[in-house]
C-alpha cells in the first residue's frame, strides 16, 4: 500500500517502475500469506507472480523508455501536492469502506482489503491525471494489482488454469500496450496523452 | 468435438497467419477458417455439443445464437477481405484525411489477430463459466487493438490508445464484479462455489443482496464500456472510424454483442435471487441515456463512419433497453441484436467501398454517389433504411416488437421516449445519406468500377433483413425463443 503512496509522489518515471515492481513481489508475499504454503500450485502462482509483476512489466517498460528515451520528468496534471492530498483521501475512504464491510475475510488478510481498495483508486488516479502513456499503463497495473489483492483478500480460489488466464490476459496487455508506447513516441515524438486530441466531437 | 474445434480452427488458423510467407496462401487460409468455422457453428444447431472440460465450455442455445451471428458476419468479413487486403497492398499509401503517406501493418499480423479475434469471441460465447467469460471478453480486447492500428498513423494510434485503455481499465472493474459476486456466495454460507451460472442459480436462496448489487454496478460499468453504452461509450466512434471497414463490421455487429452476452449471463443469476427489477431498471436507464446520446451526435456529424459508430451505441441502447423491460420487448431485442448486426456489418463494409473511391470520410464531399457507384449507393442506401428502421427491413420489425412489449408493460413513458429518440436519430441520419447519394457527382463524372467481391456480403445481409422483416422464418423464430427463454423469464 505504501508503494501505492510512493507511486503518486515518485516525480522519475524510473522510480515509479521500480515501486511498481515492488508491488509485484508484495502481492505475491500476500498471495502465500493467505493461501498459505501447503500446495505446490500456490507456489507456483506465487512465483509465477513475481516474475511477472516483479521482473516482466518492469523490463518492458524500461525497455518502452529506452527506446523513445524519455529521460525527463514525469509531468503530472494535478500537482504532487494534490496527489498525496488525494492519496490520503483515498485512504481514508478505503480504510472506512474496509471496517464497513463485515466479511469473513481470510485473518491475515483483513489489512489487505482496504490496501487493495486505496491500490483501486490510485489506480484510476494515476490513469486519469498523469500525462504520460507510460504512467497511464502503470496506473492499469496498479489498478490491476488493486483488483487482484482484493480478490487473494476474499481467499476464494480460482481454479489453477483460470488463475493462470487472467494473467495471461494482463500479460498480454502490459505487452501490447508496452509496444503502443512505443510505437506512439514514434509518430508523435512524444508520448504525452494530453496531446492527443485529434478524435473528438463537436456536439 | 465440435466445440473444441470450434476454438481450435480458428486459433490454429491465427498462429498459421502468423507463419505463412505466401500473401495468396494467407487470405486462402483465412477463407477456408472463416469457411469451416462457419459449418462447425451451423453443424452445432443439429448436433447438441457436448461440455469439454467440465463445466467450463458449454454452448447453449444463447451462446450458439450469438455464435451463428459472430461466425456468418466473420465469413462475410473474409469475403469481403480477399478483395480489400489485394487493394490494401504493400507500400505507402496517401492518407484520405490529410494526404500523408503511411504504411500498413503487415498483413500477416492484420489476418492472424483477425483469426485470434475469431478465436477469443468464440471462448466469449461457448462459456456458463463467469472467470472463463472474463478471460475471452479480455483476450478479445488484446486481439482486436492491433487490427485497429492496421493503418499505421497517428489517428489510428490515438484510437487504438483510447480503445486499449478505456476498455481495459473497464474490463478490470468486472473482474472486480466477479470477486463481489463470489463474496455474495461466501458471506452467508462461508462456502466458495464454482463460478458457474448454474451454480449460482442454485444457490440463489443464500447469495448477500448488497453485494450482488455491487457486482452488478461493476458488471454494467465494466462489460458496458466494452458494450458501448452511453457514457462508457467514448472509445467506440473513434475505433470504430479509423480501424479498417471490415474490423469496424466485426466490431460493431460481433464484439458488442459479446460484451453484453456478458451481462446476459449474470440475469438468470439476479432473476432466480429476486433482484431482476434492480437489473433491469439500471438497464432501461443506461439503455435510453444511450440513445439520446447518439441522438445528439449523430444529428451534427460530418463522419460518415462516426455516424455508423453513434448509430451502434443507439443500437446498443435499444437492445439495454429491451432486456431491461422484459417480456415481449426481451423477445423482440433478442431478434434486434440479429438484424443490428447483419446490416450494420452491410452498412460498414459499403462505408469501406465509399472510403475506397472517394478517400474521404466526410459526408459533405460525398456526392453523386448514384451516378459514380449506383450499385454501392443503392445498397447504402437500403443499408440506412434497414438500419433506421424503417419498413419492409428486419429491424422495423424488431423495434416495433420492443415497442409493443414497453406499451404492454405500461411503460409509456420510456415508449415515448423511445418513439422521438428513433425518430431524430431517422432525421439525421436521412439528411446525410440522401446527400451522399444524390446530386451532381463532384469530380470525374464517370462511373468507377465495382469488384464482385466488394458488395456481395452486404448485398447477401440486405436480401436476408428485407426477408426477415417480411416474414420471420420459423428456425429463426424458434431460434430467438430458445435464446431469450435462457436470458430469464421475467
Amino acid at each position: 500500500m505504501l508503494s501505492a503512496v510512493a507511486l503518486l509522489g515518485t516525480s522519475r518515471i524510473a522510480g515509479c517502475i521500480r515501486i511498481s515492481a515492488a508491488q509485484g513481489g508484495l502481492l505475491a508475499l500476500l498471495l502465500l500469506c493467505v493461501r498459505g504454503t501447503g500446495s505446490p500450485y500456490f507456489w507456483a502462482l506465487a512465483g509465477g507472480i513475481a516474475v511477472l509483476k516483479g521482473i516482466v512489466f518492469p523490463w518492458l517498460l524500461r525497455r518502452a523508455i529506452r527506446e523513445t528515451d524519455v529521460q525527463c520528468e514525469n509531468i503530472p496534471s494535478v500537482n504532487y501536492l494534490l496527489s498525496l492530498g488525494w492519496a490520503a483521501v483515498s485512504f481514508a475512504v478505503a480504510s472506512w469502506i474496509s471496517s464497513l464491510l463485515s466479511v469473513p475475510f481470510h485473518q491475515a488478510a483483513s489489512p489487505a482489503v482496504a490496501a487493495a481498495v486505496f491500490m483501486i483508486f490510485s489506480g484510476f488516479f494515476l490513469i486519469v491525471a498523469r500525462r504520460l502513456a507510460l504512467m497511464q499503463v502503470l496506473g492499469f497495473v496498479t489498478l490491476e494489482n488493486g483488483v487482484y489483492a482484493f480478490g487473494l483478500a476474499l481467499a476464494y480460489d480460482f481454479p489453477f488454469l483460470v488463475e493462470l488466464g487472467i494473467l495471461l490476459d494482463i500479460f498480454v496487455a502490459v505487452f501490447v500496450m508496452g509496444i503502443m508506447v512505443f510505437r506512439i513516441h514514434r509518430a508523435f515524438d512524444h508520448i504525452d496523452t494530453r496531446q492527443m486530441t485529434n478524435l473528438k466531437d463537436e456536439p | 468435438m465440435i466445440l473444441l474445434s470450434l476454438l481450435a480452427v480458428p486459433l490454429a488458423g491465427g498462429v498459421a497467419a502468423f507463419v505463412v510467407r505466401s500473401d495468396a496462401w494467407r487470405r486462402r487460409l483465412l477463407a477456408c477458417a472463416a469457411i469451416l468455422h462457419t459449418a462447425l457453428t451451423l453443424a452445432a444447431w443439429r448436433i447438441v455439443p457436448a461440455p469439454v472440460l467440465g463445466e467450463w465450455l458449454v454452448l447453449d442455445r444463447l451462446g450458439l445464437f450469438f455464435l451463428t451471428i459472430t461466425s456468418l458476419l466473420f465469413l462475410a468479413c473474409a469475403v469481403y477481405g480477399l478483395h480489400y487486403l489485394r487493394t490494401e497492398s504493400a507500400g505507402r499509401q496517401e492518407d484520405a484525411e490529410e494526404s500523408f503517406l503511411f504504411v500498413n501493418a503487415p498483413e500477416a499480423r492484420f489476418t492472424g489477430c483477425l483469426l485470434l479475434f475469431l478465436a477469443a469471441m468464440t471462448l466469449v460465447l461457448a462459456t456458463r463459466h463467469l472467470a472463463i467469460l472474463w478471460i475471452g471478453i479480455e483476450a478479445t480486447t488484446l486481439a482486436s487493438a492491433p487490427l485497429i492500428y492496421f493503418h499505421r498513423h497517428h489517428r489510428s494510434l490515438e484510437a487504438t490508445w483510447k480503445y486499449l485503455l478505456i476498455c481495459s481499465v473497464g474490463i478490470a472493474l468486472a473482474l472486480l464484479g466477479i470477486f463481489f459476486l463470489a463474496l455474495s456466495a461466501s458471506v452467508e454460507s462461508g462456502a466458495s462455489i464454482p463460478l458457474t451460472v448454474d451454480h449460482f442459480v442454485g444457490h440463489a436462496a443464500s447469495l448477500n443482496g448488497r453485494w450482488m448489487k455491487a457486482a452488478f454496478l461493476c458488471f454494467l460499468v465494466g462489460y458496458g464500456t466494452k458494450m458501448g453504452l452511453a457514457p462508457m461509450h467514448t472509445w467506440l466512434p473513434d475505433a470504430h472510424s479509423e480501424a479498417p471497414s471490415m474490423v469496424s463490421a466485426l466490431l460493431s455487429g460481433a464484439l458488442l454483442n459479446c460484451a453484453m452476452v456478458g451481462i446476459l449471463r449474470l440475469l438468470p443469476i439476479y432473476d432466480a435471487a429476486g433482484y431482476a427489477a434492480f437489473c433491469q431498471s439500471l438497464l432501461v436507464k443506461f439503455g435510453l441515456f444511450s440513445m439520446l446520446v447518439a441522438a445528439v451526435f449523430i444529428i451534427a456529424q460530418r463522419d460518415f463512419k462516426r455516424m455508423l459508430a453513434y448509430s451502434s451505441v443507439e443500437h446498443m441502447g435499444i437492445l439495454a433497453l429491451g432486456i431491461g423491460i422484459g417480456g415481449l420487448a426481451k423477445w423482440g431485442a433478442v431478434l434486434h441484436a440479429v438484424n443490428h448486426s447483419l446490416a450494420k456489418a452491410m452498412m460498414f463494409l459499403l462505408a469501406g467501398n465509399i472510403l475506397r473511391i472517394y478517400k474521404t470520410k466526410t459526408i459533405a464531399e460525398v456526392k453523386g454517389m448514384l451516378r459514380r457507384a449506383p450499385v454501392t449507393a443503392a445498397l447504402w442506401t437500403a443499408g440506412f433504411l434497414a438500419i433506421a428502421g424503417a419498413p419492409p427491413f428486419g429491424i422495423f420489425l424488431s423495434e416495433f416488437i420492443i415497442l409493443r412489449g414497453m406499451f404492454q408493460g405500461g411503460h409509456f413513458w420510456a415508449g415515448g421516449a423511445y418513439l422521438l429518440l428513433l425518430s431524430v436519430i431517422f432525421v439525421g441520419m436521412a439528411g446525410a445519406v440522401t446527400s451522399m447519394t444524390q446530386g451532381e457527382s463532384c469530380c470525374e463524372g464517370d462511373r468507377v468500377k465495382e469488384p464482385f467481391l466488394s458488395f456481395a456480403p452486404s448485398l447477401v445481409f440486405a436480401v436476408f433483413l428485407l426477408i426477415t422483416g417480411l416474414w420471420i422464418p420459423p428456425f429463426l423464430q424458434n431460434a430467438v425463443e430458445q435464446a431469450s427463454r435462457i436470458v430469464g423469464v421475467f
